[in-house]
C-alpha cells in the first residue's frame, strides 16, 4: 500500500528523506475527520480565548427583567426575509433566559469553562496517570500489582458515578468538580502506559540503557515515556470530550459551577422549566455547544488515532 | 477451567473490599463536621449530637466500617436520615423501575447496534458505514442530557405524540406484582396500561441507549473487519460459498466475543447513565433517587446506591471474563 502511495508521488517528494512527523501531518490530512475535528477544536479555542478578554461579563448583576425570555426572533425574522425587526431585538441573538440575560453571552463564556474545565482534568489525569503507569509496568513486580488493584478499584465505579460521590464529599463547585473528573480518568492513562511500558521494558534499547548504567527514572523518562506518547495523546484527545461531558452532567445535577457564573451544564439544567412552554432557545444553543465541543475532540481522537498508529486503525 | 474461575473470583475480592471502604468514606471523609453538613448550620446541638449518635461517628474508625459491614450482610442498609426509611424496602420499591429502563435501552442498543456494525464492516467505505459510523461518534458525543432535553422538546412539547414524566399515567390503574410494568401489565391482561407503559418508555429509552448502541455498532463493525480479513474467510469464499453463509456462520461467530464483552460492559454505562436519564424524565427509579439525595444531602442513600452499582458493575465484568473463558479457551490459558 505504502508502495504505491509513494511510487506515485512526485519525484522530488521521493528524494526527500522519510520524516515521521511529515507523514504524521499528511495522514492526518487526508482523514476527513481530524479535519473536521481539528475545525471544530480551532474554532472552539477560539472562541474560549476571545470571549473572556474582550467581553468582561459580570455574572451577579447580569439581570434585565424587560427581555426576560426574550426569543431569538431577530435571527427567525432574518431567515424570514425581514428586515424591519428593531435593533435591539439584536442585542439578544440566541434569545435570554429567565432574568433576561443573553444566551449568546452565556454560552460563549461557558464555553471556555467547559474548555479550561476539561484541559485541566485531563491534563492532572494524564500527569498522574501516566506516572503511576509507567512507574508500575517498569518496575514490575509487587509495586505494580498494588498500584494496578488501586487502579482496578477506581475502575470499579462507573466514572460518573464515581465523580458524583466524590463531588458530594468535596462539596459542590467547579474545581471540586474538575477533580472528581480528573480522578475517574487517572486509571484510563496508568493502564495505557503500564502496558506501554511492559512492552517497551524489553526491548534492546532498554537493556541497552540498562547496562551502560543509566537510572531507573532516567530510562522512564528519556525512553519509554517518549516512545508510549502516540497512544497517550490519542486517549488523552479523546478523554477531553469525556471530561466536558462529565463536568457538565456535575453542573446539570447542580453539583459543578454554582449560579449565577455560566456554565453549559447549569444552563441546560435551568432550561428545563421554561421547555415545557416551548421556550426552547434557552435549552438548544448551550445543548447544540456542548455537541460541537465533544463531538470536535471525538473526531480529531479519531483521526490523531488513525495518523499516529495506524495498528488501532478500526478498533474501537 | 476451575482454577481461572478460582483465580477470577479471587481477584473480586480485593476490588469489593476497597469499593467498600471507598463508600464508607463517603460519609466520614466529609471535611468538618458531617452531621453539620448534612443537618444544616441551623440544626440543634441536640439533632446533631443525635445524629452523630445514630451514625456511630464517635467510635474509633475501623470499629464504624466493621459495624456497618456487618450490618449489610446481614441485610441491614440502615435508614434515610430524611423520613427515618428502611433502605432496603426503599431499594425494593425503586430498582424495578431502573431495571426495565436499563433492559429495554440495552435491548435495544444490541438488537440495532450489532446488525448496523455488521453491515458497515461488510460494506466498507460505503455511504452506509461512513454515515452510521458518523452517527455513532455523535451518539458518543452527545452528552444524555442534551439528547433528553432535545427529545423532549420536539417529540413532546413540540409535536406533543409521547410522555416524557413518569413510568405511567396516574390515571392508568395497574396491579404490582413485578414491579416491571411491561411484565405487570402483560400478566394481569392489561393493555390499556401496557400501552401507556410502553409510551412512557420511548424517549427515556432512546435516550439512555444512544451511547451503548454506538459502542456496540462500533465495536460490532472493528470485530468483523478483523474476522473478515482472516485467511479461513478467503478460503470459505474461495471455495464457494454463500456470502450470507461466510457472513453469518464463518465471520460473525468469531467475531461475537468482543461484541458480548461489550455489551456485559455497558451495563456500568447504562447505571449511570441512568441518574441523569431518570432525572430529566421524572423516572421513579434508583437513579433519581440518587438525585434527589444529592440535593437533600442524605448521605445513607448516596452510599448505599453508589454500593450498589458498583457492585453491581463489578459482578458483571467478572460474569463477561467468566463466559468469555467458557466460550474461547485461549483466554483461559493466555492470562
Amino acid at each position: 500500500m505504502s508502495n504505491v502511495t509513494s511510487l506515485s508521488m512526485p519525484a522530488q517528494e521521493l528524494s526527500r528523506p522519510y520524516s515521521p512527523s511529515r507523514d504524521i501531518r499528511q495522514r492526518l490530512w487526508r482523514s476527513p475527520s481530524a479535519r473536521l475535528g481539528g475545525f471544530l477544536v480551532f474554532f472552539v479555542v477560539l472562541i474560549s480565548i476571545v470571549v473572556p478578554i474582550f467581553d468582561n461579563y459580570n455574572a451577579p448583576t447580569d439581570r434585565n427583567l424587560r427581555a426576560r425570555y426574550q426569543a431569538p426572533d431577530c435571527v427567525i425574522g432574518w431567515l424570514n426575509g425581514d428586515y424591519t425587526e428593531t435593533p435591539v431585538l439584536c442585542d439578544y441573538p440566541f434569545g435570554a433566559d429567565k432574568n433576561g440575560r443573553s444566551i449568546m453571552r452565556r454560552v460563549g463564556h461557558g464555553m471556555s469553562v467547559s474548555l479550561v474545565a476539561g484541559l485541566f482534568s485531563v491534563t492532572i489525569s494524564v500527569v498522574l496517570g501516566t506516572v503511576i503507569g509507567l512507574t508500575a509496568g517498569y518496575l514490575s513486580g509487587l509495586t505494580d500489582s498494588v498500584i494496578m488493584r488501586l487502579m482496578d478499584i477506581i475502575l470499579a465505579f462507573p466514572s460518573l458515578l464515581l465523580a458524583i460521590s466524590l463531588v458530594t464529599v468535596l462539596g459542590p463547585g467547579l474545581q471540586n468538580g474538575m477533580i472528581a473528573v480528573s480522578i475517574t480518568q487517572i486509571p484510563v492513562y496508568a493502564r495505557l502506559s503500564r502496558s506501554m511500558a511492559v512492552t517497551i521494558r524489553n526491548t534492546e534499547y532498554v537493556i541497552a540503557a540498562q547496562s551502560l548504567g543509566a537510572s531507573d527514572s532516567g530510562i522512564i523518562a528519556r525512553h519509554i515515556f517518549p516512545n508510549s506518547l502516540a497512544p497517550l495523546i490519542v486517549q488523552a484527545t479523546l478523554g477531553l470530550g469525556t471530561a466536558v461531558i462529565e463536568t457538565a452532567a456535575l453542573g446539570f445535577l447542580g453539583l459543578g459551577q454554582q449560579p449565577p457564573y455560566p456554565e453549559l451544564g447549569k444552563m441546560l439544567a435551568d432550561s428545563q422549566e421554561s421547555l415545557i412552554s416551548g421556550k426552547w432557545w434557552v435549552m438548544l444553543f448551550p445543548g447544540v455547544t456542548i455537541i460541537l465541543i465533544v463531538l470536535g475532540f471525538n473526531l480529531l481522537g479519531d483521526g490523531l488515532r488513525d495518523a499516529l498508529d495506524p495498528r488501532l486503525k478500526g478498533n474501537q | 477451567m476451575g482454577k481461572f474461575i478460582l483465580r477470577r473470583l479471587l481477584e473480586t475480592i480485593p476490588v469489593i473490599f476497597g469499593v467498600s471502604v471507598i463508600v464508607f468514606g463517603l460519609i466520614r471523609f466529609i471535611p468538618g463536621d458531617p452531621a453539620v453538613t448534612i443537618l444544616g448550620e441551623r440544626a440543634t446541638a441536640e439533632s446533631i449530637a443525635a445524629l452523630r449518635e445514630r451514625l456511630g461517628l464517635e467510635r474509633p474508625l475501623v470499629e464504624q466500617y466493621v459495624i456497618w459491614v456487618g450490618n449489610m450482610v446481614r441485610g441491614d442498609l440502615g435508614r434515610t436520615i430524611r423520613g427515618n426509611l428502611v433502605l432496603s424496602n426503599e431499594i425494593a420499591s425503586r430498582f424495578p423501575a431502573t431495571i426495565e429502563l436499563s433492559l429495554v435501552s440495552l435491548f435495544l442498543a444490541t438488537i440495532l447496534g450489532v446488525p448496523i456494525g455488521i453491515l458497515s464492516a461488510v460494506k466498507r467505505n460505503s455511504w452506509f458505514d461512513t454515515s452510521s459510523m458518523f452517527l455513532a461518534l455523535l451518539g458518543v458525543s452527545i452528552p444524555i442530557f442534551v439528547l433528553g432535553l432535545l427529545l423532549i422538546f420536539f417529540f413532546g412539547v413540540y409535536l406533543g405524540w409521547l410522555p416524557f414524566v413518569g413510568r405511567i399515567a396516574s390515571s392508568v390503574a395497574l396491579e404490582r406484582t413485578t414491579g416491571l410494568f411491561l411484565i405487570d401489565s402483560v400478566i394481569s391482561g392489561n393493555f390499556v396500561a401496557f400501552q401507556n407503559v410502553l409510551s412512557h418508555l420511548v424517549l427515556p429509552s432512546i435516550t439512555l441507549m444512544t451511547i451503548p448502541l454506538a459502542i456496540i455498532a462500533r465495536i460490532t463493525r472493528s470485530s468483523m473487519l478483523e474476522v473478515l480479513n482472516q485467511d479461513y474467510i478467503r478460503t470459505a469464499r474461495s471455495k464457494g460459498l454463500a456470502e450470507r453463509f461466510v457472513i453469518n456462520k464463518h465471520a460473525l461467530r468469531n467475531a461475537l466475543l468482543p461484541i458480548i464483552t461489550v455489551i456485559g460492559l455497558q451495563l456500568g454505562t447504562l447505571l449511570s447513565g441512568a441518574v441523569l436519564t431518570e432525572t430529566i424524565y421524572s423516572w421513579p427509579g434508583i437513579g433519581k433517587w440518587l438525585y434527589d439525595a444529592i440535593l437533600g444531602r442524605d448521605y445513607p442513600i448516596i452510599q448505599t446506591v453508589t454500593l450498589m452499582i458498583a457492585c453491581i458493575y463489578v459482578f458483571a465484568n467478572l460474569s463477561v471474563d467468566l463466559l468469555y473463558s467458557i466460550i474461547d479457551p485461549r483466554v483461559r490459558n493466555n492470562s
